[in-house]
Order: C-alpha cells, then sequence, then structure tokens
C-alpha cells in the first residue's frame, strides 16, 4: 500500500503548522515591512508632490513680485528722469537768468564807467577852455575871463527884453532880503560896482546885492531874488560839448554791444 | 526496490510510527522557520536591506502576484496557505541536491495529505467568500443533474493532484536511483538538475492549481437573467 494513512495524517498536521510558522515568521513580517515602505514612499511622494507645489506657488509669487519690482522701478526712473529734466531746464533758466542780470549790471557798469569818464573828461575840458580862455583873453586883448564874463552878464541885463524885466522887478521889489549874485569865482570890488550899478540903471532903483561866489556854476554869473533868477555861463556850450561827445561814446558802444557780422552768412545773403 | 520514503521506518509503535518522510518534513519545517525567522529578525523597512530580506520579498510578492492573476482579488488572504504550498514543495524538490536525502513529496502519503488540504480548503474559503448556500448551490450547476459530476470532479482532482506529484517526485528520485547503478558520474548529475527543474515545476503547478479551484469556488455565481 503506497498510502500510509497515519503518515496523511502527520503531514496534513505538519502542514497545518508549517502554514502557521510561514505566517508568523515570513509573510506576515515581510509584508508589514513591504507596506511600511511602501508608507512612507507615497508621504515622502506626497511631500514632494506638495513641496513642489508650494515651490511652484513661490516662484509664482516670486515672479509676480519681480515684475512689478521692475514696474515699480521703471516708474521710479521715469519719474527720477523728468524731476532731473525740470530741475535741469530750472537750473538752465536760472541761469540764463543770472548771465542776463550779470550782463545787464556789466552794461550799468559800463555805462557808469563812460558817463564817470565823460564827467571827468567834460571837467578837465572845462578846465582846459577856462585856461585857454584866459591866456587868450590875457594874451589878445588885454583883459581877464572874470572881467570879460561880468561885462557880458551887464550886458545881458540890460538887453532884457520888457517882460522879463518887469517880471524881474517885481520880484526885486518885493524881495525882503537882498537880491543874490553868485559867481563861480570871487568878484572884484570894480566888477561888483559895475554889476550894482547896472542894476541900479536898470531896475531905476537902488537894488541890495549879496555877493556869493560858487565854483559849480561853471565859469558863470546869475541874479537870484525871490525865485526869479537871469543867468548867463558857458555851461550850455559846454552841455553842447557833452552831449557831442557822449553821442559819440554811445555810437561806439553799440557797435560794441552788436556781435559782428558773419561773412558767410553775408555771403549767403549776397549770392 | 523503494518506491516511498514512507517504508523507510526509524520507530513504530502499533498505528504510530516514524518513517523518513516525518522526518525530511520536519527538517524542512526547521529549515523554512528557522531561516525566515533569521531572516526576518532584522526586517528593514528602509531603502537599504539586506540581500535576504530582497530575496524574501522578491519571493512573496511574486507568490501574491500569481495569486491576483489566477483570479483572487485579496491574495493576502490565501497567502500563507498557497504560498506555503509552493514553498514547501519547492524546498522538497530543491533539497534533492543534498546526498541521502529522500523528497518527503516523493510519498503518495505527503501529496495526498497536501490533496486533502486543498480539498478541504477550497469549500472552506468558497463558504468563507459566498455563504454555505450560494456555495453548494455552485454544485448544482448549470443544473441539479450535474451534483454528481460535480463532485466526482472534485474528488478526481484531488486525486489527480496527489498522484501528479507523487509520480514526478517519486519518478525523479527513482530515475537517478536507477541511474546510479547503471552510469554512477555524470548522468545522474545531469538527471538531477532535470530533477530539480521538474520540482520547480510541480510545486508552480499544484499551487497554481489550487489557486484556480479556491478562485473558481469563491467566485460569486450571479443569475442568469442578471447576466442578460
Amino acid at each position: 500500500m503506497l498510502i500510509d494513512w497515519f503518515t496523511v495524517i502527520a503531514q496534513v498536521t505538519n502542514f497545518l503548522v508549517l502554514v502557521w510558522l510561514m505566517k508568523r515568521f515570513l509573510y506576515q513580517p515581510i509584508l508589514d515591512a513591504i507596506d511600511a515602505r511602501e508608507k512612507r514612499i507615497a508621504a515622502t511622494l506626497a511631500n514632494a508632490a506638495a513641496q513642489q507645489a508650494e515651490a511652484a506657488t513661490e516662484r509664482h509669487e516670486f515672479q509676480h513680485k519681480n515684475e512689478e519690482f521692475a514696474r515699480q522701478r521703471a516708474a521710479l526712473f521715469n519719474k527720477a528722469t523728468q524731476e532731473a529734466q525740470a530741475e535741469h531746464q530750472r537750473l538752465l533758466d536760472e541761469a540764463r537768468q543770472d548771465a542776463r542780470v550779470l550782463l545787464l549790471k556789466r552794461q550799468e557798469t559800463l555805462r557808469d564807467d563812460a558817463r564817470r569818464l565823460n564827467r571827468t573828461i567834460l571837467q578837465r575840458t572845462q578846465q582846459e577852455v577856462f585856461a585857454i580862455a584866459r591866456k587868450v583873453l590875457g594874451d589878445l586883448a588885454g583883459t581877464t575871463l572874470e572881467e570879460r564874463l561880468s561885462a557880458v552878464f551887464t550886458k545881458r541885463l540890460r538887453q532884457l527884453d520888457d517882460q522879463t524885466k518887469s517880471v524881474l522887478a517885481a520880484a526885486l521889489n518885493s524881495a525882503t532880503t537882498p537880491a543874490l549874485v553868485r559867481s563861480a569865482f570871487d568878484l572884484s570890488a570894480a566888477q561888483r560896482a559895475t554889476i550894482q550899478n547896472a542894476l541900479n540903471e536898470i531896475f531905476e532903483a537902488e537894488i541890495s546885492l549879496r555877493f556869493e561866489s560858487a565854483p559849480e556854476l561853471i565859469s558863470g554869473i546869475e541874479l537870484v531874488s525871490n525865485g526869479q533868477k537871469v543867468a548867463w555861463s558857458i555851461a550850455d556850450y559846454l552841455t553842447a560839448m557833452e552831449k557831442g561827445i557822449s553821442e559819440v561814446l554811445d555810437g561806439k558802444e553799440d557797435a560794441d554791444a552788436l556781435p559782428p557780422p558773419d561773412p558767410l552768412l553775408e555771403e549767403r545773403r549776397g549770392s | 526496490m523503494r518506491l516511498s520514503p514512507d517504508e523507510i521506518i526509524f520507530w513504530q509503535n502499533g498505528f504510530f510510527k516514524l518513517n523518513a518522510t516525518i522526518l525530511f518534513t520536519w527538517g524542512l519545517m526547521l529549515v523554512l522557520a528557522i531561516g525566515a525567522k533569521l531572516i526576518t529578525r532584522h526586517l528593514s523597512r528602509d531603502h537599504q536591506r539586506s540581500r535576504w530580506q530582497n530575496l524574501l520579498e522578491i519571493v512573496v510578492t511574486n507568490i501574491e502576484e500569481q495569486i491576483e492573476e489566477v483570479g483572487l482579488p485579496q491574495p493576502r488572504k490565501y497567502l500563507p496557505f498557497l504560498g506555503t504550498l509552493f514553498l514547501f514543495i519547492a524546498v522538497a524538490a530543491l533539497a534533492t541536491i543534498l546526498p541521502g536525502y529522500e523528497p518527503p513529496t516523493g510519498s503518495l502519503s505527503t501529496t495526498a495529505a497536501l490533496a486533502l488540504c486543498v480539498l478541504v480548503a477550497v469549500p472552506v474559503f468558497g463558504i468563507q467568500e459566498q455563504g454555505v448556500g450560494s456555495y453548494f448551490k455552485s454544485y448544482m450547476q448549470p443544473t441539479f443533474i450535474m451534483l454528481p459530476f460535480n463532485i466526482i470532479s472534485e474528488v478526481s482532482r484531488t486525486l489527480a493532484l496527489a498522484v501528479r506529484l507523487f509520480g514526478n517526485m517519486m519518478s525523479g528520485a527513482m530515475i537517478i536511483a536507477i541511474l546510479l547503478s547503471i552510469t554512477p558520474f555524470l548522468f545522474p548529475i545531469v538527471m538531477t538538475l532535470l530533477g530539480l527543474l521538474t520540482g520547480m515545476v510541480q510545486a508552480y503547478i499544484f499551487s497554481i492549481l489550487a489557486t484556480v479551484y479556491i478562485a473558481a469556488a469563491t467566485r460569486v455565481i450571479k443569475p442568469r437573467l442578471e447576466r442578460t
């Protein structure tokens, strides 16, 4: 008999025991280990996915911020450029204004200088004219300038028209103070007497006079009484001369102020 | 001529006896259990693991995949039974390279015991899955006339399981024994290699057939009307 029933029973028992042993020592621990590993891998993958998603979000955010920053920077840059341009314009305007003011000041200074020079020339001319006149008179006519001046003044007084004369007479008569005779030089007693006599004769009365010297009168004599004045001096001649000199100087200044003509431009215009 | 290791009896007391089949089975059980215990003692749950653990994981996951491929959706439930069947038969065949060893699967008593286990396991799993009534009704499919044939088929396939495994294992051992007496040097080695292959194939066939039987028993039969 090939089948031994005791062995069959024993083998069934053995097999069942082996099943239990294998389940206990092999399948369960191995499957547990696999499950644990799979769980761990799944967790790692999930974590990685979450991190990736987070990274993507952060990257998106960063990009957004970057764009925003670039936009702001461009806006700031534009603003700064505009401000700089405005400041540039302002500074330029200011500089132009300053330059204009400086130019005006310089022109003014130049004009002042010219005026001063004018005056100096005038005074010098005056002195020279006086000196020449005095010398010429002395050499040719044997008289002094002062004498000739008093004579001329007296002559002028006598030649006054009637209306002037009457007005002056009224002024002299109503005056409470003596009439004032001012001259650029000290009048000698004879000259004073000549003038006194001439006035007495003209106005047919005793005119009280007071003599005073005033160098600023420029070689002239004047009679002042109660707001009326009769005067003669060489100042008028000098004024005419000054005017002539001024015209010459101004003409030179204008010529200096004008820019030199552009030969090329002239040529083009010509052609 | 000895056909089965059952015949090597070391000790006997009436019905009880201790023969080579039982003794070699205990040996295999010890090797399997101690080996499993030794390897699974320091199991790594990390990515780094020992090559023995890798081997066991490959074996276990492959068995699991095979069970699932045959048609059992919850392989972990059947893994201890079907996996142990395969491992026991495979290791019993593998150990034939050891001199003086006789495979316990070369005994009809062992193969009959394994086939009986399958015979019992099929209805147990079937009832567990679809209930008593539904399971026994499956014997009368498609009509009640089929009941005796179904029962005969159940018994005969169990017998076939037992005899197929026994025949293959016994013949392998016997061919080697005969060849050893004729050409004692090279040829028996080639035949031993062939025997190893046959043993692995038989282990696979036995366990896969058991899986198929259990899968057929646990499949819930739906009424014909519902199916159309």
